[in-house]
This record gives C-alpha cells, sequence and structure tokens, in this order.
C-alpha cells in the first residue's frame, strides 16, 4: 500500500494541520482569557474550535471519498539522530479520516452539551471558577485525540496517547477536593494514571521492538514488512501493544481504572471514557492489522481477552446501584466485542461497532447526566430553608429514582433509544454492529460466539433493569419526585445522538458494505463479514429474553422505597455480592500490588533515606562540628603554647634534615 | 680542642634557653632565657671565626650584640606597658588571643 | 692543660645556665645569667676574641643586665607564685628539647671537619686594631644601620612608655606667676 505525499494530489489536503491547530487555538484562547469572559464566551470557543475541526475532518473525507489514497502532509521536522528520523506528518488516509470523524463530531455535540451542563454543575459544586478550566481542559483532549488518529506513524501516536491519558487524569480530577473523604476523585484520577502507566509501558516495549526490527516507526514501513518478520519479533511486538490496549481500553486486567473514572463529570465520562479515549486502543490494533495478521497465536490471545472481558464485565454491570457505573462496566464489556473483533481480522465490523457505540453510549452517558442533573435540581428544590434536612441522598444512586418517565419525558425517550440500541434490537444501529460481530464469532468457533451471546444477553438485561429502574414505577425519593428536565442546550445533542443511533446501521447494514469498502484502502487485510440470518435470530431471540426477564424482575411491581432489597440478590444470594463487588478484583491488586509496593516505600524512605542516609550526612556534618571544636583547643591563647609548637615544629625539621 | 666541643657547648647552652622559655611563665625571666640563646650563637660564631681564622665572625657577634641591646630595650618597654595595664607580668594571664 | 681550662669553663657555664632557669626569684636568675655572660667572656678571650669579650662584658653584662634588673626592680616581679596551667607542655617541652639535642648532636660529631682542634688563641687575626679596619672600610653600611637600629629602639622605647600624659607647660607659667 503505497501513500502519496501531499503536493503530489489534491490541495485540500494541507488543511489538515488544522484538526489540531484550531482545538490548540481554542485551549489557548480559554487558558490565556477565559476567565475575564462569560461563560457563553468560554463555551462557544471551545464548541466552535471542536466544531470547526469536525469540518475540516469532514472536507478531508469528502477528498478521500473521491480517490482513497491514503496521503502524508509533512508538517515538520521532528527528531533526526543518528538512525532515528522522526517527523511530524499527517496520515490522511480513510481509517484515520473515520476516527477523525467520530472525534470531533461527538465531540463538539458532547461540548455543546457540556456547557450548559457545567453551567449547573459548578453551581451544585459551589466553585463558579472552574467552568473555564474545564473547557480548555475538553480542547486540550480533542488536540491530543487529533494527534493521536492523525499520526503517520508510531512515535507521533504515542504522543497523543499519552496526550490523552494526561487529558483522562486532569478531568477525571477535575473535582479534585471532592469525592470521599475530599480524596476521592483525586485517587481515581491517579489510579486512571497509574494503570494507563502500566499499559504505556507495553506499548513502549512494542515501540522499542518496532525500530529494533524495522528500523522505523513510520505506518508504512512497519505494514509492508510485516509479513516477512521474525515470528518471535512480532509475538514480542503485538504482545506487547496488547498489554497497551488493555491499559488504554480498559480490558482484562487493566480495566480497573474506568469504573472509578466515573468520577469525574458526566461530559467527560461521555466523551474519553466512552466515545472516544478508550477506542484509541481498537484503533492502533486496527492500525496495526498486518501485524497481527501476521501471527495468528496472538490473535487467539487477543480475541480470549475480549471475550472474557465482555463478559466479565456485563456480569459485573448487573449488580452496580449507580447509573453511571452500570454504563462504565457496559463500555467495558462493549469495547470487549469491539476487541474480539479486530482479533478475529474481522477490522471492520469492529470499527463499525466502534462508530455505532460512540453514539448510542455517549448518547447514554450524557442522558444520564441529564438525569443526575434532574435529580439534583429536584433536591435542589425541596432543600428551602429547612435547617432540619440531615443529609442529601446520592443524585446517581438508581435506588433513590423511579418514575422519571412523567418528569423528565426527552430524556426518557432519548435513553430508551440508546439503551435498545445498546442491546441490538434492529433496525437501531447497534443490532447491525453488534450483529456482524456475532457473525465473524460464529464463523471461527462456536465456543466464543456463546461467551458473546451470554455477554449479549446480560447487556440486555442490565439495560433493561436501568431503564425501569430510572424511569418506571413511583419515585422512591424526593429529589426524584422533584426532578425537572434540563434544558434545550442539554436534550439538543440527545436527540442528535439519539438520531445517529437510529440511523447509523446503514454503514454496514447487510447487503450495503459502505464501511468495508472505505476502510479497504487503509487495511488492506480487513476480512469482510457476511450476514448470517441464523445467527441474527439467535441473537434477537436471546436479546429480547433478556430484556423480558429484566421486565418481570424489575418492571411489574414498583419498588416503594429505596432500600428495597434488589430481587436479583435473593435469586444469586452470595453470587450478587460478586457481582456487586466486581469480583473484587481492586481488593486482590491492592493487596497483591499496592500494599507491597507502599511497604517498600516507606522501607526505603524512613529506614534508607531518613535514617541512613540522613544518618550519614548529618554525622558527617557533626563529625566536622566535633572535630573542629577539637582542633580549636589549639587556639588557647596561651603563648607558651605557640612557642612550643614553633620550638617542636623547628626541631621535626631540623631531624629531617639531619638524617636526609 | 676540637671545633665540636664547642659546638656542643653552644647547643647546650641553645637548648636549656629554649627551655626557659618554654617553662618559665615570668615574662622577664623568658627574655632573659632569649638573651642566653644570643649568646649561644655568639659562641657559635666566635668558635668558627677561630677555626677558619677570619675575623667576619666576631664582627656578626658584635652587630647580634647592637641589634640584641635594641630588641631587649623595646621588649622591656612592652613588658612596662602591659604591666600597667594587666598589673601582673605572669604570660599564662595574657591568654585573650583565644579562639 | 686546654682541655682543663675549657670544661671547667664549660661546667660553669652550664651550672649558671640551670641556675637561672630554675631560680623561683627572677633577681636570682638575673644574677646567674650575668655570671653565665662573664664565663662566657673568658670564654671568647681563649677564642683570640678579645675586643668581643669586653665588648661582652660591657654591653651585655654591663648594661642590658642592669637594664633587665631595673625592670624587676619597678615592676617587683621577683616572686610569683607558681600556677602550672597547661598539662603536658613540660614533657613535650622536654622531650622536644631532647629531640634537639639528639639531632644537632649527631650532626656534630659524625661530620668531619669538626674534629679538627682550633688554632692557639694568640694569633693576632682579630685583635682590636683589625676589627675596626674591616668595620669601617668592608662592613661600613651595617655599622651604619646598626646605628639606625638603636636609634629605632631608643625612640621606640620612649614612645612605648609615654603613655597618655603629655608635660604640661602651662603649669610651669602658672608657677611663675
Amino acid at each position: 500500500m503505497s501513500i502519496n505525499d501531499a503536493a503530489a494530489t489534491n490541495p485540500i489536503y494541507q488543511l489538515v494541520p488544522w484538526i489540531i491547530l484550531l482545538p490548540a487555538i481554542g485551549v489557548l484562547f480559554n487558558m490565556l482569557l477565559g476567565n475575564f469572559l462569560s461563560e457563553l464566551i468560554v463555551g462557544l470557543v471551545a464548541c466552535l474550535a471542536s466544531a470547526s475541526s469536525f469540518v475540516v475532518s469532514v472536507l478531508m473525507a469528502n477528498a478521500l471519498a473521491n480517490d482513497p489514497q491514503a496521503v502524508r502532509v509533512h508538517l515538520m521536522d521532528w527528531i533526526s539522530v543518528g538512525n532515528l528520523n522522526v517527523d511530524w506528518n499527517f496520515r490522511v488516509d480513510t481509517l484515520s479520516v473515520l476516527m477523525m470523524l467520530v472525534v470531533s463530531g461527538v465531540g463538539t455535540l458532547i461540548h455543546i452539551y457540556a456547557t450548559g451542563y457545567m453551567h449547573h454543575d459548578v453551581r451544585h459544586q459551589g466553585d463558579r471558577r472552574r467552568y473555564t478550566r474545564f473547557f480548555v481542559f475538553f480542547n486540550l483532549f480533542i488536540v491530543a485525540m487529533m494527534v493521536l488518529v492523525s499520526a503517520d506513524n508510531y512515535l507521533m501516536l504515542f504522543v497523543g496517547w499519552e496526550g490523552v491519558g494526561l487529558c483522562s487524569y486532569l478531568l477525571i480530577g477535575f473535582w479534585f477536593e471532592k469525592g470521599e473523604q475530599g480524596l476521592g476523585n483525586a485517587k481515581a484520577a491517579k489510579k486512571a494514571f497509574v494503570v494507563n502507566r502500566v499499559g504505556d509501558f507495553g506499548l513502549l516495549l512494542a515501540l522499542f521492538f518496532i525500530f529494533w526490527w524495522f528500523g522505523s516507526f513510520d505506518f508504512d514501513v512497519v505494514m509492508n514488512n510485516a509479513a516477512d518478520a521474525d515470528p518471535i519479533v512480532l509475538t514480542a511486538i503485538t504482545l506487547f501493544m496488547l498489554l497497551g490496549v488493555t491499559g488504554k481500553s480498559a480490558q482484562l486486567p487493566l480495566h480497573v481504572w474506568l469504573p472509578d473514572a466515573m468520577a469525574g463529570p458526566t461530559p467527560v465520562s461521555a466523551l474519553i471514557h466512552a466515545a472516544t479515549m478508550v477506542t484509541a486502543g481498537v484503533y492502533l490494533i486496527a492500525r496495526s492489522a498486518a501485524l497481527y495478521m501476521s501471527i495468528p497465536q496472538v490473535q487467539s490471545i487477543v480475541i480470549v481477552i475480549g471475550a472474557a472481558t465482555a463478559l466479565f464485565a456485563a456480569m459485573i454491570a448487573v449488580g452496580q446501584n449507580d447509573i453511571k457505573k452500570v454504563l462504565a462496566y457496559s463500555t467495558i464489556s462493549q469495547l470487549g466485542f469491539m476487541i474480539v473483533a479486530v482479533g478475529l481480522g474481522a477490522f471492520s465490523a469492529g470499527m463499525f461497532h466502534l462508530v455505532t457505540h460512540a453514539f448510542f453510549k455517549a448518547l447514554l452517558f450524557l442522558a444520564a447526566g441529564s438525569v443526575i442533573l434532574g435529580m439534583k435540581s429536584g433536591s435542589a428544590h425541596d432543600h428551602q430553608p429547612e435547617a432540619n434536612h440531615s443529609d442529601t441522598i446520592d443524585p446517581q444512586d438508581m435506588r433513590n429514582m423511579g418514575g422519571l418517565r412523567k418528569q423528565m419525558p426527552v430524556t426518557f425517550w432519548v435513553y430508551l433509544i440508546g439503551g435498545l440500541s445498546l442491546a441490538g434490537i434492529p433496525p437501531l444501529a447497534g443490532f447491525f454492529s453488534k450483529d456482524e460481530i456475532l457473525s465473524a464469532a460464529g464463523s471461527r468457533s462456536t465456543l466464543l460466539l456463546g461467551v458473546l451471546l451470554a455477554a449479549t444477553f446480560l447487556t440486555a438485561f442490565y439495560i433493561a433493569r436501568q431503564v425501569l429502574l430510572v424511569f418506571f414505577g413511583t419515585p422512591r425519593s424526593e429529589d426524584a419526585s422533584q426532578a425537572k428536565e434540563s434544558s434545550l442546550i442539554i436534550t439538543f445533542p440527545l436527540i442528535i445522538l439519539a438520531i445517529l443511533s437510529v440511523v447509523a446501521g446503514i454503514l454496514n447494514s447487510p447487503g450495503n458494505h459502505t464501511l468495508d469498502d472505505w476502510l479497504e484502502s487503509s487495511i488492506p487485510q480487513n476480512l469482510t463479514v457476511e450476514f448470517m440470518l441464523p445467527i441474527a435470530i439467535i441473537s434477537l431471540f436471546i436479546i429480547l429474553t433478556g430484556l423480558l426477564l429484566g421486565w418481570t424482575m424489575y418492571g411489574r411491581k414498583s419498588e416503594p422505597s429505596s432500600s428495597t432489597v434488589d430481587p436479583l440478590s435473593g435469586m444469586l444470594g452470595s453470587l450478587y455480592g460478586g457481582l456487586k463487588h466486581a469480583w473484587w478484583v481492586d481488593e486482590l491488586y491492592h493487596a497483591v500490588f499496592v500494599r507491597p509496593y507502599q511497604i517498600l516505600a516507606r522501607f526505603l524512605a524512613q529506614t534508607i533515606d531518613l535514617a541512613l542516609l540522613d544518618g550519614i550526612i548529618n554525622g558527617l556534618a557533626q563529625f566536622i562540628g566535633k572535630s573542629s571544636r577539637f582542633f580549636a583547643r589549639l587556639q588557647n591563647g596561651y603563648v607558651r603554647t605557640y612557642v612550643l609548637t614553633l620550638f617542636v615544629g623547628m626541631t621535626l625539621i631540623v631531624t629531617y634534615l639531619v638524617f636526609q | 680542642m676540637p671545633l665540636s666541643f664547642y659546638l656542643g657547648l653552644s647547643l647546650i647552652m641553645f637548648v636549656l634557653g629554649a627551655l626557659g622559655v618554654l617553662l618559665r611563665h615570668n615574662a622577664i625571666v623568658i627574655f632573659m632565657s632569649l638573651e642566653l640563646m644570643f649568646n649561644a650563637a655568639n659562641l657559635a660564631f666566635i668558635a668558627f671565626s677561630a677555626y677558619h681564622q677570619v675575623v667576619t665572625g666576631q664582627l656578626f657577634v658584635f652587630f647580634v650584640m647592637a641589634v640584641a641591646a635594641s630588641e631587649v630595650a623595646v621588649g622591656l618597654a612592652l613588658i612596662v606597658v602591659i604591666f600597667r595595664t594587666k598589673r601582673t607580668i605572669n604570660i599564662d594571664q595574657l591568654n585573650t588571643l583565644k579562639g | 692543660m686546654q682541655i682543663i681550662l675549657f670544661s671547667f669553663l664549660a661546667i660553669l657555664i652550664i651550672v649558671s645556665a640551670f641556675g637561672m632557669l630554675f631560680s623561683k626569684n627572677a633577681i636570682y636568675s638575673a644574677i646567674f645569667l650575668v655570671m653565665n655572660f662573664v664565663i662566657v667572656a673568658i670564654l671568647y678571650l681563649t677564642l683570640g676574641a678579645p675586643f668581643i669579650a669586653f665588648t661582652q662584658i660591657t654591653v651585655y653584662a654591663g648594661a642590658i643586665m642592669v637594664l633587665f634588673l631595673f625592670i624587676i626592680m619597678l615592676l617587683g616581679a621577683e616572686r610569683l607564685p607558681e600556677a602550672e596551667v597547661l598539662r603536658f607542655h613540660r614533657i613535650f617541652a622536654i622531650l622536644g628539647a631532647l629531640l634537639f639535642i639528639g639531632a644537632t648532636g649527631f650532626l656534630l660529631f659524625w661530620l668531619s671537619g669538626s674534629w679538627d682542634a682550633l688554632p692557639s688563641p694568640t694569633s693576632e687575626f682579630a685583635s682590636p686594631e683589625v676589627i675596626g679596619i674591616t668595620l669601617f672600610s668592608e662592613y661600613l653600611l651595617p655599622f651604619l644601620i646598626i646605628a639606625f637600629i638603636l636609634l629605632a629602639a631608643a625612640v621606640g622605647a620612649i614612645l612605648l612608655t609615654r603613655g597618655n600624659n603629655t608635660p604640661q607647660i602651662e603649669s610651669i607659667q602658672n608657677d611663675e606667676e
């Protein structure tokens, strides 16, 4: 696959650096001037920066539609040391432009939503000055994600990779002084960053191996020579890269950061932890298709990890009570589906699900944010001058909600659409993308298909549970009964995303292989998947069973109080405890990794650093002091001592001279 | 009379004078011991001068005597001045340079 | 014969030096020192240095020691209380002295040329006449410098002991009126 330099082709490609520069201008503008301008201007600038990035992406897509040949646009020389030559090049090919469209498109919608959401959120949390800072970070994230997807070599991709990790940290810990014991959000941000770091370590090792074997970081060089590479080197590269992917895309065993990342504001969860950043891992594997297709053993490992994660996370989502945590585990589960797809070689199926998932998951998160805002406004509503209102209830706990479809109708309908798309009901988008993955799995192994079908069943079940608990029945708390619908600026992006969740299925619906054809020029190794009717029918049946089960357990009787025991715990008994605590993986990691590390750090700090090293330094200083006091006694002021010293010295000199 | 006898005598006088400087703590007696040391040096000069039959040594002794005299004058004047302030000439009392 | 004379004088010199060293009374130390000077002057005579011998008696024993005695009397410093403050001072001093004697003695007695006998003391190489001629011809410059040194010493001694009380001339005029 060859790549054209931009000079030889359509000059419109020269515009591509603006996908980064325009949001960067947004960052600088808001950083320097934002605090002196009104919230309206700040939000407007941020949304315009993101929207203009989207416009440029559309122009790129347009140009590529006429001629799908990949194009490289050179921006500047970066590193030139010895054998290492890395430039900052932009790669405009169908895969990267697809990602650019998703990131900037969904990103712009979420920016618009955030201008409204953060307006309320900073008032609920009590610090109105944080508004500007939020949009600086948000635009910065767009910059970093664009760097990641537009990179033409692995090193630039890594720069973007790290950049989104940083923005994730900044945004998760946005309310850094809040959270449990005033530290919870900061700890969640730290956990996200550290776990990502473990993954980045793997990715770095993969990069080192790539440079060592291929001599270059450029995608073209690597992909063209991948098939001839030594299998052991290929195994090393792909396995370490997989470690990075599990870190960024929250797969087993590095999934633990994503549920905690829900401590960030809801737009953050929507943009970063649903639609864009976590999909970077899927994008990386799709980009490295040539490498993975050359070593089938590692592909099997990829599939196993993806499938296990899909089932594992779906199980846990069933037992969660926080509205955002359900969606977090759902994200992990759906990412597992995508990883399975790219592991099977069905890269376009994986990308298809990435696109549809971005739509409906962002929709679900944003709608959940709307619900939370409604709960908070309900709580503020009845927190009139009542001094005897003791504690505020958690606005994110589903057990405190109920019956919201009457108070928040728009939110209810879009949430329902998003939920059904997630579950995979035709003709919504999720059905087509998930079905492609199931077909690809089925043609490989029935066991794999079985696992994925189990995950699909659980997906339908937990989303039904969530919709029923939140929107149906009678309100289980004061706040729920006082909840109000959110303003237009919040509901407008929801509606757009709902429409997209409905119609996006035509991208690759059976008989219409738009996406397959689109991606063919970027990923020639792509395995296209044929629509298999039996699998579609079986999956539909399973989905309906899940929905029905959810309806029977949660929908028929209304739960009058929030402390009623979840009927699931009655059914599953002790298993429910495991689901609720996410199988205690966090506790396991804490005991195995974190505690010993803390003990080691304490040992090094106190025993070695404080006692030993400081002891040596202070002891040296004290020794100098003592010896100087000792020598100071030589100056006792007595003349006779001085004369004696002179005399003895003279004697010694004479003795020396005599005996020489 | 071997030269070394005279030089040995000079050496003993010198050491005795040095011991006097070191061991006595009356400032005037220290000065006197200093004069003894000068004398020892003079003796050595005279002995060498007689050995080589040259007059230079004796002339040097002449100069040494003159300088010793002037030095004694100034030194004793200093002792008098110190005595005026400290009312003692025990040099162990003159220890204000201690550090 | 010469040896007996020399050893007798040497013993006297050493005894008087010890006497000066160990006398508790400063006056006794001064007297012992005078005796030392005189004996050394006699020794000079045996070495053929008559001029120096008499100069020694005149200047050293006659002027310097008198000056010492005046100051001792002026300050009343003949007896001082014994108080040895420094602990190891004596030991170090005696050890150092012994080492010095040992080293220099070694030098003297193992060097060739130092066992030669001195010639008789009656040769006229250092008669006053010779000394005068040499002093005023070859060593004229040091001679004049010595004069300056003596002048400086005298002025210095007077300046040091003058203190802050200059004689008032006005008081004499007051007396006259």
